[in-house]
């Protein structure tokens, strides 16, 4: 494991002490940092051809949360599952037999070699997962920063890792966490304005090849969420009703088309539209190709070979890539529009600086509730509470009994010390060792408000 | 005359270097400047062109000097006018450059004395030798336009080059302004083709000789025709149409000089 990457192309290796304490101390040591770790690719490290590949379907998902129930000391466990990315988010005591547990169960599932699967992932522990979780769900590490989708994707992920019953304390506070992160970073950065990205990308694209845009219909081929981003922007460059919907249930097709008074159409007179149409945006939940080369080809003919633009965001694509050696027939896919969209990064920097403070103020909140959860402070701190609660007591009662002996006020606080600590010596025992079937992290959280202590 | 030729080239070369200047740093300045400065050159080269025309009495296109000298002035002329009609400042890039690069040939190839006769004078002579010139420096302009619609063309098609993506314009504008370079250029050389016959029918008494210059200028006709009907009948637009207009351009330049250097005709005496 320690030969895998991060992003910064360092190894991510599990420090030494680590694993070390992951395995002599076993699964009833105390929450440490390091056991949140978090292993994925994304569209950074993998291309589309990969993350095609290692998508996880729902059936899929639900095997690979089983075996991490099954797994020993693998304590909690969401997977989330885009066009974008794959990644997994765990609870562990024991890191290196998770991820390789996991990495063996995506390898054999994927068919795909160990070695070329390290060379795609990264694996971020502790902080850094907390980090990248938030930035994951503010969409601040989307390939369209600020696209609106993720925050969905991720709370389903979420719900579907809940009802397994894989998630736990921690996992369901920090998915709380990133929700309400990421809806700071939209109600206070402009990053949602941005969400239209890929429209710009696409119409910047659109006009090196269309001298204008105001004469071009545009083809919607699937009426998804996605799509209509995808064509808001561009549909304003073009004359209006020059848009035509096409979608697997005509009804939705119908309701998008009116909204841009546009037509709706049937996906199999697709290949008959492709004669009058100019732009194609394609965006269907389809695993296979919808429109291939055969389609393109002959009709590129009776377009007199009009130029043809196809962009394709969906994943897995849509449009057969070989249509690109078509000659006038032009094809992008999501991977191609971030060469587009990262030329428009740099005017975004400065909501970014934002919307990244956010994430770190919200990751330190986060550690320091987690930190508390050890031991030796929960106990510190409840001991602090019921000494400040007897010192108050005391000086109370010793201003009634002004006649006591300075002998007499010794006892007195000799007494409450030992109330105190007799008081404390069950619980003490039992937060250090509540017996190794049980989740420590559980019975601090439960202590600390039970006797209130963080507020 | 040395030193106004040498201005001339001086002045084609700073409007070469501002147009490449302009093509990294995209300021509009530096085409603006580039353009009035190509004026100028051009405004000096007409003054040495139009001296010398009256100073011998016939248009100065006989020896290979006069010629190139005269190819530069027309690539001049026909790209300031072009390029303020469809505004595609780049192109500039390529046109400055090549004009700098024709004068400094003509600078460099000594002039050959020419014995005149009579019918250099012929006015049909004379606007045969403007008119083929015009055509050949629109079709030249189309070459140009064609090389940069293969450029834009990679650039999109491959996905990586950033560069000339964002500098180029629009394939779809470079396509019709590269269409409508070829219908100017093919205009001109039809007609300047014709004034061509109606010469020879008077030099020689006849329309058609079988000269090899007259043979390569019917095939290149030939291939700008096919080009035009292609483009109107089958469509042939984008691609295949930039690499017409790029061989169109080499069977010219082949026609122009590859004739009389290889091959033996009666137009020899323009490239001694």
């Amino acid at each position: 494991m320690t030969n895998l990457q991060n992003d910064n192309g360092e190894p991510a290796g599990i420090p030494a002490d680590i694993s070390d304490s992951g395995l002599t101390t076993g699964p009833t040591s105390g929450p440490e940092m390091s056991d949140i770790i978090l292993i994925g690719v994304n569209h950074k490290t993998a291309p589309v051809e990969l993350r095609e590949k290692l998508a996880f379907s729902d059936e899929e998902t639900q095997t690979a949360l089983k075996l991490c129930q099954a797994t020993p000391h693998v304590n909690e466990a969401m997977i989330l599952s885009t066009c974008n990315r794959v990644e997994m988010l765990m609870v562990t005591k024991n890191q290196s037999l998770a991820l390789e547990t996991i990495s063996s169960f995506i390898a054999a599932t994927k068919s795909i070699s160990l070695p070329q699967l390290k060379k795609s992932t990264y694996i971020y522990f502790g902080d850094q997962a907390i980090a990248h979780v938030f930035r994951v769900a503010s969409s601040l590490d989307s390939m369209m920063i600020g696209e609106p989708q993720i925050l969905g994707q991720l709370k389903e992920a979420f719900k579907i890792a809940v009802n397994k019953k894989n998630t736990g304390l921690i996992l369901n506070r920090l998915m709380h966490k990133a929700f309400s992160v990421a809806k700071r970073v939209r109600s206070e950065t402009g990053i949602g304005g941005q969400a239209v990205s890929i429209s710009y990308a696409a119409v910047e694209l659109a006009k090196k090849i269309f001298d204008t845009l105001e004469d071009k219909t545009v083809l919607l081929v699937g009426a998804g969420e996605m799509a209509e981003l995808a064509v808001e922007h561009l549909i304003r460059n073009t004359v209006s009703g020059n848009l035509l919907v096409a979608n697997r249930t005509f009804s939705v097709g119908v309701e998008l088309a009116n909204r841009y008074s546009g037509h709706a159409i049937r996906l199999e007179e697709i290949p008959e539209k492709l004669k009058i149409v100019d732009i194609i945006i394609s965006s269907t939940g389809s695993p296979d190709y919808v429109i291939t080369k055969n389609h393109v080809k002959p009709t590129m003919r009776s377009r007199k070979n009009r130029p043809l633009f196809f962009i394709d965001i969906a994943v897995p694509r849509d449009i057969d890539p070989a249509i690109n050696r078509i000659s006038n027939a032009y094809v992008y896919d999501i991977d191609d529009l971030q060469g587009v969209i990262n030329e428009n990064i740099e005017t975004r920097n400065t909501e970014s600086i934002k919307a990244e403070r956010i994430v770190d103020e919200s990751v330190i909140k986060f550690t320091d509730w987690y930190e508390s959860l050890n031991v030796i402070p929960t106990i510190i701190a409840l001991r602090r509470k019921l000494n400040a609660i007897a010192d108050m007591e005391l000086s109370k009662t010793m201003q009634a009994l002004q006649h006591l002996s300075s002998s007499d006020r010794m006892a007195f606080e000799r007494m409450t010390e030992s109330l105190i600590n007799k008081i404390l010596h069950d619980p003490t025992r039992f937060l250090k060792n509540p017996g190794s079937h049980r989740n420590k992290s559980v019975y601090l959280d439960f202590t600390r408000k039970l006797f209130n202590i963080d507020s | 005359m040395t030193s106004i030729l040498f201005i001339i080239i001086l002045l084609y070369l700073l409007s070469s270097a501002g147009y490449i200047l302009f093509l990294f740093a995209q300021k509009e300045i530096y085409h603006q400047m580039s353009y009035w400065i190509m004026m100028a050159g051009f405004a000096v080269h007409t003054i040495l062109i139009g001296y010398e025309f009256f100073r011998i009495g016939y248009l100065p296109a006989q020896n290979l000097h006069q010629t190139l000298m005269f190819a530069g002035w027309s690539l001049a002329g026909v790209f300031l006018l072009l390029k303020y009609r469809y505004r595609l400042n780049i192109l500039g890039v390529y046109a400055a450059p090549l004009t700098t690069a024709i004068m400094i040939a003509a600078f460099c190839v000594p002039a050959v004395a020419v014995s005149p006769t009579p019918l250099f004078k012929s006015l049909w002579l004379i606007l045969h030798i403007i008119i083929i010139f015009i055509a050949e420096a629109s079709l030249a302009l189309a070459c140009g336009t064609g090389i940069l619609y293969l450029i834009q063309e990679h650039a999109i098609k491959t996905k990586t080059n950033r560069f000339f993506l964002k500098r180029l314009p629009s394939l779809e504008f470079l396509d019709r302004t590269g269409y409508a370079f070829v219908v100017i250029g093919f205009t001109m050389l039809t007609i300047g083709l014709i004034t061509g016959f109606v010469y020879a029918h008077l030099a020689w008494g006849k329309f058609w000789s079988w000269d090899n210059k007259e043979i390569w200028s019917m095939i290149t006709w030939l291939i700008y025709a096919a080009l035009l009907h292609g483009r109107l009948v089958a469509g042939w637009r984008g691609r295949r149409a930039a690499i017409m207009a790029i061989i169109g351009f080499a069977a010219l330049l082949f026609t122009f000089f590859g004739v009389n250097f290889l091959l033996e005709g009666h137009h020899d005496e323009f490239t001694k």
